[in-house]
C-alpha cells in the first residue's frame, strides 16, 4: 500500500514536472501560426545520424577496455578508473575547450583534420560517453562470481572462450540500456552541436529548440520541434525496452577475482592497445583543461562562494534524485512484466528526451505569476538537476535493487521487517555500494552543468560553471581556465571519497 | 509599562517604515552585474544621489533580458531594462511594456543624432573583426576582403539567432551588400571555423588560438591593452564601414518606480555613472564623461563609416534575413 | 596420491601451515570451524592460489607453477558450478573440450556422464531451471567428463535436504569406487563426513590440526577440540 503511494508521488512528480514544462508551452505555441518547415526533417536526420555514430563508436571503443580493465590488475588502474568519471562532470564548454585545446588548431595535432563539423562532435560524444559505457560495463562484469573463472581455469579456456560463454551473456543483457542511454545524450547534446558543428549545417532538435527559444521566441515552433524530439526519443526507448534483456540477478563478488585467463601475449598486447586507445582518448583533453587553469586560478570568495553552492545544489539534487530513483527501481524490480515498466523507464529518460531548456521555460510560465521566481530559483535549480541526473542514478540503482529485492523480499516479510526498520537494517547496508555511486554519478552531473543556472538568473545562485562563463563574459579567459581546473579537481577529489567510502563499506 | 514598551516599539517599526528606502529593480546581463563590471560601482554611485537602493537583475545577455519581458509580460518585477541593443528596441517596443524615458534626447553622444523617445543610449562599439597579429600579418580591410580572403585564415562568428554580435554581423552584411548577401555568406563559408552562440565562447576559441580572427567590438583590443598590457589583439578597420552597436536602457510603463526610474535614467547620462563605463564594461560612453578615456583607448580604431539599420527596419525583416542566412549556410 | 608438506600460505593476517597425505582412492572429510582455511586448503590443491612455501605433489608430480588446468583434479564448489546461460548440456561438454568441437566419441561420452547422474532428461534445460540438487549433479558430470584422478568438494551438498545430501554422496561413492578416484571433501555436516569419509582431518587456524580415521575421530575420546566442535 505504502509502496504503490510512493510510486504514485514519484511518478506523479516527475511527469508532472515534465507536463508543466512542456504543456504551458505548447499552449502558447497553439495560439500561433504553425508553419512546417522543410528544415524539420533535415535536422531530425542529422540528430539521429550524429546520435547512432556517437553511440556505435563509444560502445564499440568501450568493450574491449572494458573487458581489459576487467581482466588486468595494472598500477594506475583506480586512478584510471576515476579520470574515466571527470568527462561527465565537466560542463561542455570546459570540455569542448579541452578538446579543442588537443586536436583543434592550436592544438599539437594543429590542423591536420578539421573538428569542427561531424569529426568534432563525434570526438566530444566519444570523450564524454566512451569512459561511461565503460564504467557501466565494468560495473556489470563485476558481478560475475569467482567460481565462473576457476571453472574457466580448470576447463583451459582460451581468452575468447572466456568471452564467449562467461563475459559476453553477462554483457548482452545491459548492452542495450548502455547504448539507449548515450543514444538519448547524444540526441540531447548541445553545446558540443552547437560550438563543434560548425554551423547551422549541423543542427539537432535539442539546438533548434534552444534557438527557437531565444531571439526568435517561437513557442509554435519549439511546440513543434519539442514534440518531434518526444517522439523520436519516446520511441527509441520503448523499442530498445523490448530488446533488453532481464538483469540477470547474480550477488556482487568480493574484492579483486582472480583470472587465469589473457595471459598470451597476443592477449597482452591487445588489452594494453585497448587501455591506452582509452587513456589517449580521455586524458589529454583533460591534461589541456589542467595545463591551461594552472597558475590562473584565484582563490577568491567568489570561487569560494561558487564552489560552496555548487556543492550544496549537487549534495540536494542528488538526495532528491536518490529518493526518486529508489522508488521507481523498487518498484520495476517487483513488477517485471506490468505496463508500469515503460512508464518508469521513461520517467527516468525524462530529462534527455524532454530538454531542459524547454522544462524550465515552462515552468517560469506556469509559475511566475504566482510566486517570485528568483527566490525559488534555488528549489527549480534542484528539482531540474535532479531529473538530468535520475538516468545516470538509474543505470547503477536498478540491477542492485532488484537483486536485492529478489533475494531479502521474502525473507523480510517472513520476519516481518517492514519499512523504516527494513530500511536501515537491510536495505542501506545492503545497497551502499550502488548508492554511493550512484550519489557521485548525480553530484557529478549536477556539477557540470549550468543551463538550469542560466534560466533562473539570480545574483546569489553563481555555481562554479556559472562563474566560468561569468568570467568569460568580461574578457577574463585565464580567470575562466582557472576556475574550470578548480571544478575538475572537485569533481576527482569527489570520485576519489566516494570510491574509498563505498569500499570501506563493502559487505562480503 | 507594558503600554508605554509597545509604543515605543511601534514607533520604531513606524519610523522604519517611513523611512523604508525605494528600490528600483534594473534587469540587464549578467556581464554588467559580475564583480568585474559597472554594475556595482554604478549601485554605489546612484545611491548616494537619492535615499533608495537598485537590485540588479542580471539575466544571460540582451536577448534573454527581451525574453524574460516576454515571458514576464505585464507582471514583470523590472522597474528598468538595461543591456538591450537598438537591433531589439523595436521588438522590445512592440511588447507594449516600456514607456517614454521623458529624458533630454541631446544629452545623448552617440555618432549619429538620437532619436528614440523610449530609449536612452548608454554605451555603443562598432562591430569590429579582431585579429591575432602573431598569426596574422595583414588583416582584412574590408569587408570584401574579408569575404574573398584566404580560406586557410578563419575567423569565429557567433550565431545572429542567439547573440547580439552575431545578428550585429547578419546587419552588417545585409548593410553592405543588400540583396547579394546570401551569395557572399556562401563566399566567406570555407572562411568560417565554427559559429558559436554567443560572443563568450567564439572569443575563447579565439585567444585559444584556434583561429586568426573573431567578431568583436572595436573596443577589445583596450582590454588586452589595460588588464593584460598587450597589443597582440587589434581590430581591422574596414574601408565599407563597420555596424554599429548602441546598447539602451528603458523604463517600464507599469512599473510603481517610474519616478526613481526617469531619475535613474537622467543619472545614466552624467559622468558620474559613464565614467565608469569604459574600464568595466569595455565600451565607449553614449554620454558626458569628465575623466578622459585611459591611453589604451586612444589606440582604437575609428571606423570612418557607420552602418546602422534604425529598428523598425530591424523588426520587419529580421526572421526574413535570419531565414536567408540560414539558407545560404545550410548546404 | 596427494601430499601437501609445509604448505604456507597467508589470507589477510592468518598465516597457514598445511601438511596433509592422502592416499590413491581415498575419501577424506575436511572438518572445522568457519574460516579456518578449508577453502583455502582445496584452493592451493587446485592451483587456484599459490603457496608461499612447501611443496603440493598430487600423483608424485611437484605442482608447482603447474596452471589449474593442467592439474589432475577437478572441482566442484558450493555455487556457481555452471555457467547460467548454457543449457546442461553444454555445459558438461564444455568439461570435454572449451571449443565444443566433440567428435562422437566425445559426444557419447558427455551423453554417458549425464544418464550417470540422472539429467538426461534436462540435457536443453538451464542451470536456473534446476533445482540445487541437480545443478551439482551437473558439476559432478562434468567432472566424469574430465576424467581426473582426484576430486575436490567444497561444501557442494550444503543447500540440500538430508535424504538428498544422501542420495548425492552415495552418487560420488559410487563413482568414487569405479573410478578410484581421490576425493578430498569439505563439509559442515558431520554426519555427511561420518557417511561417507574414510578419514577425516580437522582444520583449525589455518592448520590441519588432526588427521584420524572417521571412528576415532567421532568417539568420545577424540581430542578436546574436536569434541568442542562437534558437541558444543
Amino acid at each position: 500500500m505504502l509502496r504503490n503511494l510512493t510510486l504514485a508521488i514519484a511518478l506523479g512528480f516527475i511527469l508532472g514536472a515534465v507536463a508543466l514544462g512542456f504543456l504551458p508551452l505548447l499552449w502558447l505555441g497553439s495560439g500561433q501560426a504553425f508553419h512546417f518547415d522543410a528544415y524539420l526533417p533535415r535536422v531530425v536526420a542529422f540528430t539521429l545520424k550524429q546520435a547512432f555514430l556517437s553511440t556505435l563508436l563509444s560502445v564499440a571503443i568501450a568493450l574491449p577496455v572494458a573487458l581489459a580493465l576487467a581482466r588486468r590488475q595494472f598500477f594506475g588502474r583506480e586512478a584510471l578508473l576515476k579520470i574515466f568519471s571527470v568527462p561527465l562532470a565537466l560542463p561542455a564548454i570546459v570540455a569542448i575547450l579541452g578538446i579543442v585545446g588537443v586536436y583543434g588548431n592550436s592544438g599539437p595535432f594543429g590542423g591536420l583534420f578539421s573538428i569542427y563539423g561531424l569529426t568534432g562532435i563525434l570526438l566530444a560524444h566519444v570523450f564524454f560517453n566512451m569512459p561511461l559505457a565503460v564504467r557501466l560495463m565494468l560495473t556489470r562484469l563485476e558481478t560475475i562470481p569467482a567460481e565462473n573463472f576457476r571453472l574457466a581455469a580448470q576447463l583451459n579456456f582460451s581468452t575468447g572462450q572466456v568471452f564467449r560463454f562467461i563475459e559476453w551473456p553477462q554483457l548482452s543483457s545491459a548492452i542495450t540500456g548502455i547504448a539507449s542511454l548515450i543514444f538519448l545524450l547524444c540526441t540531447a547534446s548541445f553545446a558540443v552541436v552547437l560550438i563543434l558543428g560548425g554551423g547551422p549545417q549541423a543542427t539537432t532538435l535539442e539546438v533548434a529548440i534552444y534557438q527557437s527559444l531565444r531571439l526568435d521566441f517561437d513557442p509554435a515552433r519549439v511546440s513543434i520541434l519539442a514534440l518531434a524530439q518526444l517522439i523520436t526519443c519516446g520511441l527509441l526507448v520503448l523499442v530498445a525496452g523490448q530488446f533488453a534483456r532481464e538483469i540477470q540477478v547474480i550477488p556482487p563478488m568480493l574484492a579483486r577475482i582472480r583470472r587465469w585467463d589473457g595471459q598470451s601475449g597476443f592477449s597482452k598486447a591487445i588489452d594494453g592497445w585497448a587501455i591506452a586507445l582509452a587513456v589517449g582518448i580521455v586524458a589529454p583533453p583533460i591534461l589541456s583543461v589542467a595545463l591551461s587553469g594552472i597558475g590562473n586560478i584565484r582563490p577568491d570568495g567568489s570561487l569560494l562562494w561558487a564552489s560552496a553552492t555548487s556543492l550544496l545544489i549537487g549534495l540536494a539534487s542528488a538526495s532528491l534524485s536518490i529518493a526518486l530513483g529508489w522508488v521507481l527501481a523498487e518498484s520495476a524490480a517487483r513488477q517485471p512484466r506490468s505496463f508500469l515498466k515503460p512508464a518508469i523507464t521513461l520517467a527516468c529518460l525524462a530529462s534527455l528526451i524532454m530538454p531542459p531548456a524547454v522544462l524550465a521555460t515552462g515552468w517560469f510560465v506556469t509559475l511566475s505569476p504566482f510566486a517570485d521566481m528568483s527566490r525559488y530559483a534555488f528549489f527549480l535549480v534542484v528539482i531540474l538537476n535532479a531529473l538530468m541526473a535520475l538516468p545516470f542514478v538509474w543505470s547503477p540503482l536498478h540491477p542492485a535493487i532488484t537483486d536485492s529485492v529478489q533475494r531479502h523480499d521474502r525473507l523480510c516479510s517472513s520476519l516481518g521487517l517492514r519499512g523504516f526498520a527494513r530500511l536501515k537494517l537491510i536495505d542501506l547496508p545492503v545497497l551502499r555500494k550502488p548508492i554511493g555511486l550512484a550519489f557521485l554519478m548525480a553530484v557529478i552531473v549536477s556539477l557540470g552543468d549550468l543551463s538550469p543556472i542560466t534560466l533562473f538568473g539570480s545574483d546569489t545562485l553563481v555555481t562554479l560553471p556559472a562563474l566560468i562563463f561569468r568570467q568569460m563574459g568580461n574578457y577574463r579567459m585565464n580567470d575562466a581556465a582557472g576556475t574550470a581546473l578548480v571544478l575538475a579537481a572537485f569533481c576527482f577529489a569527489l570520485i576519489t571519497l566516494a570510491q574509498r567510502w563505498s569500499q570501506r563499506h563493502d559487505q562480503a | 509599562m507594558l503600554k508605554i514598551f509597545s509604543a515605543i516599539i511601534a514607533s520604531v517599526i513606524f519610523a522604519s517604515l517611513a523611512q523604508a528606502k525605494e528600490t528600483l529593480t534594473i534587469y540587464t546581463y549578467e556581464s554588467f552585474v559580475t564583480e568585474w563590471g559597472p554594475g556595482g560601482k554604478i549601485k554605489e554611485a546612484f545611491e548616494k544621489t537619492c535615499d533608495c537602493s537598485i537590485e540588479w537583475v542580471g539575466l544571460g545577455d540582451g536577448v534573454a533580458v527581451l525574453n524574460r519581458l516576454k515571458l514576464e509580460g505585464a507582471n514583470t518585477k523590472a522597474d528598468l531594462v538595461l543591456g538591450l541593443d537598438t537591433s531589439l528596441t523595436a521588438e522590445a517596443i512592440g511588447t507594449g511594456l516600456f514607456d517614454k524615458h521623458g529624458v533630454d534626447k541631446a544629452l545623448a553622444r552617440t555618432p549619429e543624432t538620437w532619436t528614440d523617445d523610449y530609449f536612452m543610449p548608454y554605451d555603443y562599439a562598432h562591430f569590429s573583426v579582431i585579429y591575432d597579429t602573431e598569426k596574422m600579418a595583414v588583416p582584412p580591410k574590408s569587408l570584401d576582403e574579408l569575404v574573398n580572403g584566404d580560406p586557410a585564415q578563419k575567423i569565429v562568428l557567433e550565431d545572429p539567432r542567439s547573440s547580439t554580435p552575431g545578428l550585429g554581423f547578419l546587419l552588417w552584411m545585409k548593410a553592405v551588400y543588400g540583396d547579394r548577401a546570401a551569395e557572399q555568406w556562401k563566399k566567406l563559408q570555407p572562411r568560417i571555423l565554427t559559429i558559436t552562440p554567443g560572443w563568450s565562447e567564439a572569443y575563447g576559441l579565439f585567444t585559444k588560438g584556434e583561429a586568426p580572427m573573431v567578431l568583436s567590438y572595436t573596443t577589445s583590443p583596450a582590454y588586452h591593452m589595460v588588464a593584460e598590457n598587450t597589443s597582440r589583439y587589434q581590430a581591422a578597420s574596414f574601408s565599407d564601414g563597420h555596424y554599429l552597436q548602441i546598447e539602451v536602457a528603458g523604463l517600464i510603463e507599469a512599473s510603481p518606480e517610474k519616478v526613481l526610474a526617469q531619475k535613474f535614467l537622467g543619472f545614466m547620462m552624467t559622468p558620474a555613472f559613464q565614467d565608469i563605463i569604459p574600464t568595466t564594461n569595455w565600451m565607449l560612453p553614449a554620454g558626458a564623461t569628465d575623466t578622459a578615456l585611459p591611453d589604451a583607448f586612444g589606440k582604437l580604431i575609428v571606423p570612418a563609416k557607420t552602418l546602422l539599420f534604425s529598428p523598425d527596419e530591424v523588426f520587419k525583416n529580421r526572421r526574413a534575413w535570419v531565414d536567408e542566412w540560414l539558407n545560404a549556410m545550410s548546404k | 596420491m596427494i601430499k601437501l608438506e609445509n604448505v604456507g600460505f597467508r589470507y589477510e593476517d592468518m598465516v597457514m601451515n598445511f601438511n596433509l597425505q592422502v592416499a590413491k582412492g581415498e575419501l577424506v572429510g575436511i572438518i572445522g570451524p568457519s574460516g579456518a582455511g578449508k577453502s583455502t586448503l582445496l584452493s592451493l590443491l587446485a592451483g587456484f592460489d599459490d603457496p608461499v612455501s612447501g611443496r603440493i605433489s598430487i600423483g608424485g608430480a611437484d605442482m608447482e607453477g603447474v596452471a589449474p588446468d593442467q592439474r589432475p583434479v577437478s572441482m566442484i564448489f558450493q555455487d556457481h558450478n555452471g555457467f547460467a546461460h548454457l543449457d546442461v548440456w553444454t555445459n558438461v561438454a564444455l568439461g570435454v573440450s572449451p571449443d565444443l568441437k566433440l567428435d562422437p566419441q566425445q559426444h557419447e561420452r558427455v551423453d554417458g556422464a549425464l544418464a550417470r547422474v540422472g539429467l538426461s532428461d534436462f540435457r536443453t534445460r538451464k542451470p536456473t531451471e534446476l533445482s540445487g540438487g541437480e545443478k551439482q549433479r551437473i558439476a559432478i558430470a562434468r567432472a566424469l567428463v574430465r576424467d581426473k584422478p582426484v576430486l575436490l568438494l567444497d561444501e557442494p551438498f550444503t543447500a540440500l535436504g538430508p535424504a538428498l545430501r544422501r542420495a548425492m554422496l552415495d552418487l560420488i561413492r559410487e563413482i568414487q569406487t569405479e573410478r578410484k578416484l581421490t576425493v578430498l571433501m569439505i563439509t559442515h555436516q558431520p554426519e555427511d563426513a561420518k557417511y561417507a569419509a574414510s578419514r577425516i582431518a580437522f582444520v583449525q587456524n589455518g592448520r590441519i590440526t588432526h588427521v584420524l580415521p572417521t571412528k576415532q575421530f567421532f568417539a568420545a575420546s577424540a581430542p578436546a577440540e574436536i569434541s568442542a566442535y562437534l558437541r558444543g
